[in-house]
């Protein structure tokens, strides 16, 4: 019987178990460690048959129809935010967006060195944002300047998902800032970014508190020790 | 179509999608929408319900990305699992269905991908997969291609083959751990080919 219920992983993988079956197996593999690696492996290989069925571009409103059905429900994990205390003026002063795209335009080739970057470094980091993201009892804070939004641990580790931030413009990079009660004046660094195109997902180095403020600058390559620009990103306070 | 993500990983696009992030899943959807519909159209047969089948998985995908675990598995194949269940349960409530699941439609497989570079890599890995499922012994590329790209469950099968459903489990389970090792070896294979031809 043993034997029988391990067997049934091919199937599982495969989709050809019967109802039934299909229950008792996944009753099973809650609690079969064994049965749980050999699926993981077993789907590699039906993805591999996946690619091989490979056929015809659908029709372009597939695309539309699916982003339709996500903008028409609320997503899963987002906790609304809920103001705290009014925005901190200094923040609300950023610079837009716009400014900084203006600024990116036509220098975002300089990046390219950017790109030589540790390459598994860079995993690294982006497993560790990763991680922030899917814990469910991380919160989701919303940003009073930029495009995106922070996400914070119980333990304070945050991460910055952001749109619209072009590669920084030569000679120039990004610097994040954990802000203790909004204060630009003490701002602590928590790391730099080069920027890409498209989206940023960037782990704050430091612990982020109530009432924290993190927001985003653009400094001298090498970075500073204090903010010398206007937030072009900023969230509201944690 | 402008690739907004290249940076970012599959996976770190599902965590993104996890927190509501919708361009998240647009790209994911840029990157695995061709195949998942590929897929859905093998086992359906059908255009619109193709869609439908990928349209429901990719909602799966927005809605459970919370639950996806990337030691478990990488991203692109968790969302085309969730796209063969789809297929495999609509086409299991279809009556009209599965007219002959094995036939092989060179049309289907001549359209040109969106890039050179992704129409090499397709024609590549369905060649690899191809040249491994040739390698196993007839019984086995049976079970497996009737039921992952025809639908069918294993009873079905050992009704339609007219055998005990013992041997189709066996055979199910046989020839997928020897395609996964046929897999693994030409993978190997393909990973050394760049240091003899550079």
């Amino acid at each position: 019987m043993e034997a029988g219920i391990h067997q049934l992983t091919a199937g599982y993988a495969l989709d050809a178990l019967d109802a039934d079956e299909r229950r008792a197996f996944e009753a099973h593999l809650s609690s079969c460690e064994h049965c749980q690696e050999e699926l993981a492996s077993f789907w590699e290989t039906t993805a591999a048959l996946a690619v091989a069925a490979s056929g015809p571009e659908p029709s372009a409103d597939l695309r539309e129809r699916i982003l339709a059905d996500v903008r028409a429900e609320p997503p899963q994990n987002v906790v609304p935010f809920e103001p705290r205390r009014r925005a901190v003026p200094v923040l609300a002063a950023a610079a837009s967006i716009a400014a900084v795209v203006a600024l990116g335009i036509g220098l975002w080739a300089s990046s390219l060195s950017s790109e030589l970057d540790d390459a598994r470094a860079a995993l690294e980091r982006e497993r560790a944002a990763a991680a922030v993201l899917v814990d469910p009892s991380a919160r989701t804070v919303s940003l009073q300047a930029g495009e995106g939004q922070l996400v914070v641990s119980q333990r304070g580790e945050a991460v910055l998902v952001l749109h619209g931030v072009n590669p920084a413009p030569a000679g120039k990079t990004y610097e994040m800032w954990i802000v203790p009660g909004g204060d630009i004046a003490s701002a602590n660094r928590a790391g730099l970014f080069s920027g890409h195109e498209g989206a940023e997902l960037e782990r704050l180095d430091g612990t982020v508190r109530a009432g924290d403020v993190v927001a985003v600058t653009i400094e001298q390559a090498g970075g500073v020790d204090a903010p010398t620009t206007s937030p072009i990103v900023a969230s509201n306070p944690v | 179509m402008r690739k907004q993500h290249t940076h970012l990983s599959d996976e770190a696009l599902v965590a993104m999608v996890a927190r509501g992030d919708e361009p998240a899943l647009a790209e994911l959807y840029d990157r695995v929408g061709r195949t998942a519909y590929g897929l859905a159209l093998r086992v359906l047969r059908d255009e619109r319900h193709a869609e439908d089948a990928v349209q429901e998985a990719f909602l799966a995908v927005w809605r459970t990305a919370a639950s996806f675990r990337a030691e478990r598995a990488k991203a692109s194949t968790w969302i085309l699992t969730l796209v063969h269940r789809r297929a495999v349960d609509l086409v299991r409530r279809e009556e009209r269905r599965r007219a002959e699941p094995l036939a092989d439609d060179p049309a289907v497989h001549e359209s040109e991908a969106s890039g050179p570079e992704e129409a090499a890599w397709l024609r590549f890995e369905r060649e690899r997969v191809q040249s491994a499922l040739k390698l196993l012994p007839d019984v086995q590329r049976e079970a497996i291609e009737l039921a992952y790209y025809g639908g069918f469950s294993q009873s079905e099968l050992a009704d339609r083959l007219g055998v005990p459903l013992g041997t189709v489990k066996s055979r199910m389970f046989a020839g997928l751990a020897r395609l996964r090792e046929l897999l693994d070896d030409s993978a190997q294979e393909g990973s050394w080919k760049p240091e003899f031809t550079s």
